[in-house]
């Protein structure tokens, strides 16, 4: 799909009636295409070559890319500096934000800097526990949660007022998401958390790695019980797997990564066990796209990235559709000057 | 004690129903505290509901009490202080992820919830942000101030 405005890098696109942000992401995703997403891993470097070479890697197969903050604990490049060298040239990334490492002084600053320089789309989550990273000697700051959060950045958006009731001249415009894992206990009050996340704000929704389709249905029979289905843009988290020896140490060493045993044990089985967990990956985001409820999915391929496009192109869910990336549009830009 | 913060929890109907009464016992106690003033009750009230509740609910003191939601299972717990439900990280066996020999504050206080008349209600209620300034406070008197419109 091709807007006729499509984004200059630097300036804002229009925001169109019944939109809260001016981006892209929020435009396919209500203009009702699947949207696909991937998570790009910050590099620990200052070199701002190493960021774009990251995202160039899913030019022309992803509507949005999430840059993480802090994920899984370990330092990286933070979030706000990877978002803000993306929009420079034009892409379209999803701030990711914990409430681990920075106070809610810190996160409202950090908001209003990344909205100035183009960001449309945040993501609010809890984050892991310092334990869980490369510094488990740090202090962990927890000062919000990953719902007042939410409450707090639409408190900027939409009263246009700190959490302190202090005014802001320019309220942030954006999209703003949430996280869920609909595989971790307790299992039966994960869409009411879903629907209180979305009365606290969030619009959409990325969910943790899905490998477990029976349970991602309950859920999401759950989620329209609860009458959310129309309320919440809803992108399930998928991902390749290289090995049963690997799904075996994410099981076991990422907090809230459910991986039943029959996928490791058809991994196990496999020849090439790295081909074998990206056709797992294809064909779990072919059936995921057919459940109701289900907008997106949200690619996370650690340390595996060049395979996103691959994975993407080979499922088919973007019919077609090439989404925007720089450079797209050079041919029809030449064409509407000459003309 | 954690033993005791798991039959707190077993128990939540019946500490919830006495909290009520309790309750509405401080409230109407307020010529009183307010004859002997609340600045100077506020030491010796903290200490006791340290005591009580500590040895109930492990409770952390911050001030802003919100138990009665939380299915009797105290979220200042959680070492990430969520206060309005788990994160993603619970473990299949229900135990945190910062802490794997606890069980999760929130299985706990999901279940908990459960046994409170109107607890499910409870526990969908988005909490707003905590305020750390209340933190060794005693929220009995908070509360009595709030009911009486006195404090915020």
């Amino acid at each position: 799909m091709i807007f006729e405005d499509e984004p200059v890098p630097g300036y804002p696109l229009p925001i169109l009636p019944g939109h809260t942000s001016p981006g892209r992401f929020e435009r396919v995703l209500r203009a009702g295409q699947f949207a696909v997403t991937a998570e790009l891993a910050p590099p620990d470097s200052a070199d701002p070559e190493d960021v774009y070479r990251r995202a160039r890697i899913f030019d022309g197969h992803v509507d949005a890319i999430n840059a993480t903050d802090g994920s899984g604990a370990n330092c990286h490049m933070s979030s706000l500096a990877v978002c803000a060298l993306l929009t420079r040239v034009g892409y379209a990334p999803v701030m990711q934000i914990s409430c681990r490492d920075r106070n809610r002084i810190a996160i409202q600053g950090d908001i209003l800097g990344g909205a100035a320089m183009g960001v449309c789309n945040v993501l609010c989550l809890t984050g892991d526990g310092v334990q869980a990273g490369d510094h488990p000697q740090a202090l962990p700051v927890f000062d919000l949660d990953s719902m007042t959060l939410l409450e707090t950045a639409r408190l900027l958006r939409d009263e246009h007022r700190f959490l302190s009731g202090r005014k802001i001249t320019y309220a942030p415009r954006v999209l703003l998401g949430a996280a869920e894992n609909p595989f971790a206990q307790p299992v039966e009050w994960r869409a009411e958390r879903l629907a209180k996340k979305v009365a606290a704000g969030a619009q959409f929704v990325q969910t943790q790695f899905c490998y477990d389709v029976p349970l991602l249905r309950a859920f999401l029979s759950q989620v329209e019980q609860l009458g959310l289905l129309d309320k919440v843009f809803i992108l399930v988290g998928v991902g390749p797997l290289r090995s049963a020896k690997a799904a075996e140490w994410i099981r076991t060493h990422v907090p809230g990564v459910h991986i039943p045993d029959q996928i490791i044990a058809r991994l196990a089985g496999a020849a090439d066990s790295a081909l074998e967990g990206r056709r797992l990956c294809i064909e779990l985001i072919q059936e995921i796209r057919t459940i109701r409820g289900v907008h997106g999915v949200h690619v996370m391929a650690y340390r595996q990235e060049e395979t996103v496009a691959e994975i993407i192109e080979r499922s088919g869910v973007l019919n077609g559709r090439v989404p925007w990336y720089p450079g797209r549009d050079q041919r029809t830009d030449s064409n509407r000057i000459a003309s | 004690m954690y033993a005791v913060r798991h039959w707190s929890v077993r128990h939540a109907r019946g500490l919830n129903a006495f909290y009520n009464a309790f309750e509405r016992l401080l409230v109407a106690l307020h010529p009183l505290w307010s004859f002997i003033g609340y600045q100077r009750l506020e030491r010796p009230v903290a200490a006791l509901e340290r005591s009580v509740k500590g040895v109930l609910f492990d409770c952390r003191m911050c001030g802003q009490c919100i138990l009665s939601s939380t299915g009797m299972s105290c979220p200042m717990n959680c070492p990430k202080n969520l206060r309005n439900g788990p994160c993603g990280g619970v473990r299949a066996n229900g135990h945190c992820e910062v802490r794997p020999e606890m069980k999760c504050v929130w299985v706990e206080a999901v279940a908990g919830s459960a046994r409170i008349p109107g607890g499910r209600d409870a526990l969908a209620a988005v909490q707003v942000a905590i305020d750390r300034r209340l933190q060794g406070r005693s929220s009995w008197l908070r509360m009595v101030r709030q009911r009486l419109g006195e404090a915020p």
